[in-house]
C-alpha cells in the first residue's frame, strides 16, 4: 500500500508529536505536581491543605493521562527508545513509578478518615507522589543530553552499564532542580486561579517567586554546561531520513557543544530558549502583581520553551549512548515502522481532538475558585 | 548467554504486579456498568432512593478504580523496564493498541470520573448519567484494547519480521484489530468482571438483610444485582467456550495442556472431567470423560480429531529444524544486508524462526544445537501440565457456581423472597469466588502461552531486559510491600464504607444542620 506522507516527514511529525505529549504533561499534569509539591508547605491548616488538594481534586486524573499515553506513544512510535531508556534507568524508573503509585491513593483515601495522623501520612504522599517524579525526570532528560551509558548487539538487545547513583551529577541534578523550580512555579500560577484567596496564597506566591527566580538561573546554568561543558554528539556519516530503523548503521561520534550547532544552522530554533526565559519572567511578574493570568500563561509559556529547547537542541537525537556513540537513538533510526507511524498518526488526528474538547468541558463544568467554605457543605471533596 | 534467573525473577514480577492489577479491574468493568443502570432508574424515576444507591456503590467503585489506575501505571512502564528485548522486537505492532488505548478510552475514564464525584452538584441528572455512562465506557473500551494488545501475543497475525531492523513489524492493521482471539478475549473477560462486581453488590447487599439494616436499599441493589450477574455470569461461559474454540486455530498447545491430553483425541473427542496427569509418564490417570463433548466445543464438530500433546511436540521438533534454516539465513544477511541469496532463503523459513530461537536456552547459536538440544527445545513447548488442567477447572467450576448463584437469585428477587436467609449467607460467602476464578483464567491464558512471549514468534527467555538479580530483587521486595500496604488500607476502607452504610452521608449532613441550626447547603 502506498502510504500518502513518506517515511522521512512521519518521523519528523512523530518526533513533534513526542514534544506535544511531553509538553501537554507538562502542562496539565504539571500543575498537579506544582500543588503537591507545595501542599505541605503553603497549606498548614487541615481545611486549608483540603483547600489546596480540591484545587486539583477533580482533574488530576484525567492530566495524568498525558504521561501514560506519553509512555505509550514512545512505545508505539519509538519502540527502541521506550526499550532501552526504560530498562537502563530502570531504578529510577521505579522510584517514579512507586512515587507515582502513592498520588491516585493519596487524593483518594485521606479524607476518608479524621484522624490527623492518617491525613498527614497522605499528606506526605501527595508530597513524595508530586515532587520525586518531577525531580526524576529532570535528572533524567539531564541524562540524555549527556548521553546514556549503553550499547546495542547486532541482534539489537540492549546493555546498560550505568547504575542509579551514576545518574546523579551536578548537571544533571540541575536538571532536576530546574525542572522541580518550572513545576512549581506553575503549581502556584494555578493555585492563584483555582484557590482561595488568604494566607495560602500569599506563601504559594512567595514560593512561586522563589521558583520562578530559580528557573530563570537554573536555566542559564544549564544551558552554559550544555553550551560550553563536554556533551553533544554529531552525526558524521551521510544520513538516510527514510532508511530501516537500525541504529548500528548511522556513523555518530561525541562533540563537544555539538547540541549548539541547531542554533547556528536554523536560528528560528532560538525562540525555544527565550520563550524559557521570558515565560519565567512573566511568571515572576504575574506572582509579584498578583495576576492569576499573567503567573499562569508565563509559567506554562516557560515549560513550553524549557522542554522544546532540550528537543531542539538535541535534534536528530533522541537518546544517544556515552559508551558507544554507534548505538546512539535518533529520528532517523529508532522509529517504528513506515506503516505504523501513519497509523498511529491518523489515531492521533481523531482522537486527539475530541480529548482536548471533552477536557475543556469538564474544566469549564468545575470552573471557579475551591474555598474552605465549600468543605463544610459538599461531601463530594476530598 | 541469557541470565535465567533474571528470566524467571522478571516473569515472577509481571505475575505478581499483572494478578494484582487484575485484582481491582474486573470490579471497576462491572460496577461503572452497574452504576450506569442505577443512575438510569433514579433519572427515570427520580426517587431519592435511587440517587443513594448510585452515590454508594460509587464510593465503593472510587476506592477500588484508584487502585486499578495506581497499578495500571506498573503494567505500562514494565514492558520497557522488564522486558525491553520484548519492547524492541514487538513495540512495533504491540505498542500501537496501548498507545491507542490512552488516547481512545483512559483519556475518556479518567476526565470523567473526577466530574462523576464532584459534578452531582453541578450537573444536571441527565449530564450526570451521560458523565457516568463516558466513565463505564472508558474502561470498558480500555479493557479492548488491551486485550488486542494481549490477543496478538496469543495470536500475532497481521505482522512479519524484518531482517533490516531485527523486529516483528506491521503488515495489517485491520487483522491486528479484528484478532478472533482478541475479541473472543474481550468478551470472555469482560463479562467476568461483570459477574465480579454483581457478586460484590450481591454479597454486600446480603450482608445488610441478614443484620436487617438499609433494607429497601439492599433489596433494590440486590434486585440490579441478580438480573445483571445472571446475563453476565451466562455470557461469561458461553463466551469462554468461544475462546476455547479459538484456541484450536492457534494454540493447539494450550488446549492439549489444559486437557491433559497427551495423545490426539480420535473424533468425536470427549473431554476431561477429573483426573491426575502426571508429568513423568506422560500420562494422565484415573481419567473421567464425557463423550463428544471436546470435540464440540474444540472443533464445533463430531468428525474432526483434537492434536495431543506429543503430536504437537513432533511438529515443534520440525519446525525447530526449520527454524534453524531461518536463524543461519538472518545471520547471513546481518552479516551482509546486500545478500540476496540468503534473503531469499530466509523468505521460505521466516515463519519458524522463533522455533529456531527456542534453542538459545541451551545453546548460544542455534546452529552448532545437537538432536538432544532439538528434542529438549521441542519438549520445552508443552506449558505446565498439571498447573493448567486444574486453574481450567477451578476458573469454569466457578464459571458454572456463578450461574447457580445468580439463578437462585433471580428467583428469590422475582418471587420478592429477598430475604430467605441460607441464600443471604451463601451470597456473602461467594464474595470471594470470582475474584479465584479470575485470577486463574489470567494464569491458564499466560502460563498456557509459555514457552512464549509472542506465540511462535518470540520464546519468553529473549524477551527480558539485560538486568541483574539484585536489580529485581530489589524492585520485587519494594513492590510487594508497597502492594501489600495499599490493599490492606484499601480493604479496611471498603470495610469502613460498608459499615458506615449508605445513609452516613445524608446523616451526617442533617447532623450539620442541627447543630449549626442553619440549613447545610448556603
Amino acid at each position: 500500500m502506498e502510504l500518502p506522507l513518506d517515511y522521512t516527514t512521519l518521523r519528523l511529525i512523530w518526533w513533534g508529536l513526542l514534544g506535544v505529549l511531553l509538553i501537554g504533561f507538562a502542562l496539565t499534569d504539571g500543575f498537579d505536581m506544582g500543588v503537591g509539591a507545595l501542599l505541605p508547605f503553603v497549606a498548614k491548616k487541615d481545611e486549608e491543605r483540603r483547600m489546596v488538594i480540591n484545587t486539583i481534586g477533580a482533574t488530576w486524573e484525567g492530566n495524568q493521562v498525558w504521561f501514560i499515553v506519553g509512555g505509550a506513544a514512545i512505545f508505539a512510535a519509538w519502540p527502541q527508545v521506550y526499550a532501552v531508556s526504560f530498562s537502563g534507568f530502570y531504578l529510577a524508573m521505579f522510584l517514579v513509578l512507586s512515587a507515582l503509585i502513592l498520588r491516585p491513593v493519596s487524593f483518594k483515601y485521606r479524607s476518608k478518615r479524621p484522624e490527623a495522623r492518617w491525613r498527614s501520612m497522605w499528606d506526605w504522599g501527595l508530597f513524595i507522589g508530586s515532587f520525586v517524579p518531577a525531580l526524576v525526570f529532570g535528572v533524567a532528560v539531564g541524562n540524555v543530553l549527556l548521553g546514556a551509558p549503553f550499547r546495542l548487539t547486532s541482534d539489537l538487545r540492549s546493555f546498560y552499564e550505568g547504575s542509579l547513583l551514576g545518574l546523579f551529577s551536578p548537571f544533571t541534578l540541575i536538571c532536576g532542580l530546574l525542572s522541580v523550580s518550572m513545576l512549581v512555579l506553575h503549581g502556584a500560577a494555578w493555585l492563584s486561579i483555582k484557590g482561595e484567596e488568604g494566607p495560602v496564597l500569599k506563601r504559594a506566591r512567595a514560593i512561586g517567586t522563589a521558583a520562578g527566580a530559580a528557573s530563570l538561573v537554573l536555566f542559564a546554568i544549564g544551558g552554559a554546561m550544555v553550551a560550553f561543558g563536554d556533551m553533544g554528539f554529531r552525526i558524521t556519516g551521510v544520513v538516510d531520513t527514510a532508511g530501516a530503523s537500525n541504529p548500528l548503521r548511522t556513523a555518530v561520534e561525541a562533540a563537544p557543544g555539538a547540541w549548539m550547532d541547531n542554533y547556528g544552522r536554523y536560528p528560528w530554533m532560538l525562540i525555544a530558549p527565550v520563550l524559557g526565559f521570558a515565560g519565567a519572567a512573566v511568571g515572576l511578574l504575574g506572582m509579584w502583581r498578583k495576576s492569576a493570568a499573567l503567573a499562569f500563561g508565563g509559567s506554562s509559556a516557560s515549560a513550553v520553551g524549557i522542554i522544546s529547547t532540550v528537543g531542539l537542541s538535541m535534534f536528530p537525537f533522541i537518546l544517544p549512548s556515552s559508551i558507544d556513540a554507534q548505538s546512539s537513538l535518533t529520528v532517523w533510526n529508532a522509529s517504528s515502522s513506515h506503516t505504523t507511524l501513519f497509523i498511529m498518526l491518523i489515531v492521533v488526528a481523531v482522537f486527539l481532538p475530541f480529548v482536548l474538547l471533552y477536557t475543556s468541558w469538564v474544566y469549564k463544568v468545575l470552573w471557579g475558585r475551591s474555598t474552605m467554605d465549600a468543605l463544610k457543605t459538599n461531601p463530594d471533596l476530598y | 548467554m541469557i541470565d535465567l534467573a533474571v528470566v524467571d525473577l522478571s516473569r515472577l514480577q509481571f505475575a505478581l504486579t499483572a494478578l494484582y492489577h487484575f485484582l481491582f479491574v474486573p470490579l471497576t468493568l462491572g460496577l461503572s456498568f452497574m452504576l450506569v443502570i442505577m443512575e438510569s432508574i433514579y433519572v427515570m424515576t427520580r426517587r431519592p432512593i435511587w440517587r443513594t444507591i448510585t452515590r454508594f456503590w460509587g464510593t465503593i467503585f472510587g476506592i477500588n478504580f484508584v487502585l486499578g489506575v495506581a497499578t495500571g501505571l506498573t503494567m505500562e512502564f514494565q514492558f520497557g523496564m522488564n522486558w525491553s528485548y520484548y519492547s524492541h522486537y514487538v513495540g512495533d505492532i504491540f505498542g500501537a493498541p496501548l498507545a491507542i488505548e490512552g488516547l481512545m478510552a483512559f483519556f475518556l475514564e479518567a476526565t470523567f470520573v473526577g466530574l462523576m464525584f464532584f459534578g452531582w452538584d453541578k450537573l444536571k441528572p441527565h449530564a450526570h448519567l451521560f458523565v457516568t455512562f463516558m466513565v463505564a465506557l472508558g474502561t470498558n473500551l480500555s479493557a479492548l484494547w488491551i486485550l488486542v494488545a494481549n490477543g496478538w501475543m496469543q495470536n500475532p497475525v497481521g505482522a512479519a519480521f524484518n531482517p533490516d531492523t531485527m523486529r516483528m513489524e506491521i503488515t495489517d492493521f485491520m487483522a491486528v484489530i479484528f484478532n478472533p482471539v482478541a475479541q473472543a478475549k474481550f468478551v470472555h473477560t469482560v463479562s467476568a468482571g461483570y459477574v465480579c462486581a454483581a457478586v460484590v453488590v450481591l454479597g454486600i447487599s446480603a450482608f445488610y438483610l441478614l443484620k436487617g439494616k438499609h433494607k429497601g436499599f439492599a433489596k433494590r441493589s440486590m434486585t440490579v444485582a441478580a438480573a445483571f450477574g445472571l446475563l453476565s455470569s451466562l455470557s461469561v461461559v458461553v463466551l469462554g467456550d468461544e475462546s476455547g474454540y479459538a484456541l484450536t486455530d492457534n494454540q493447539k498447545m494450550k488446549l492439549a495442556a489444559l486437557e491433559a491430553m497427551w495423545r490426539t483425541e480420535e473424533a468425536p473427542a470427549g473431554l476431561t472431567l477429573f483426573g491426575l496427569p502426571n508429568l513423568e509418564d506422560r500420562h494422565t490417570h484415573f481419567e473421567v470423560k464425557v463423550p463428544y463433548v471436546l470435540g464440540l466445543i474444540s472443533t464445533r464438530s463430531i468428525d474432526k480429531p483434537v492434536e495431543g500433546i506429543l503430536e504437537l511436540v513432533a511438529v515443534a521438533e520440525d519446525r525447530i529444524e526449520r527454524g534453524v534454516v531461518a536463524y543461519d539465513a538472518l545471520e547471513k544477511v546481518k552479516a551482509d544486508p546486500t545478500d540476496m541469496a540468503a534473503r531469499g532463503q530466509f523468505e521460505t523459513v521466516r515463519n519458524d524462526l522463533g522455533y529456531g530461537l527456542l534453542l538459545k536456552r541451551y545453546v548460544e547459536d542455534p546452529r552448532a544445537a545437537t538432536p538432544d538440544q532439538i528434542k529438549l527445545a521441542a519438549w520445552s513447548t508443552v506449558p505446565n501440565v498439571p498447573l493448567m488442567f486444574w486453574v481450567f477447572r477451578f476458573m469454569a467450576g466457578i464459571g458454572f457456581l456463578m450461574i447457580g448463584l445468580f439463578g437462585a437469585a433471580f428467583v428469590l428477587c422475582t418471587l420478592r423472597k429477598h430475604e430467605t436467609k441460607w441464600f443471604l449467607r451463601l451470597a456473602v460467602l461467594a464474595i470471594p469466588l470470582p475474584w479465584i476464578a479470575i485470577e486463574a483464567g489470567w494464569l491458564l491464558a499466560e502460563v498456557g502461552r509459555q514457552p512464549w512471549a509472542v506465540e511462535g514468534v518470540l520464546p519468553t527467555f529473549l524477551g527480558a531486559s539485560s538486568l541483574t538479580v539484585a536489580h529485581l530483587w530489589t524492585t520485587i521486595i519494594c513492590f510487594t510491600l508497597l502492594y501489600g500496604a495499599l490493599a490492606v488500607v484499601e480493604v479496611g476502607l471498603i470495610l469502613r464504607a460498608v459499615k458506615k452504610g449508605p445513609f452516613a452521608e445524608q446523616e451526617a449532613r442533617e447532623e450539620d444542620a442541627r447543630t449549626e441550626g442553619e440549613p447545610a447547603v448556603a
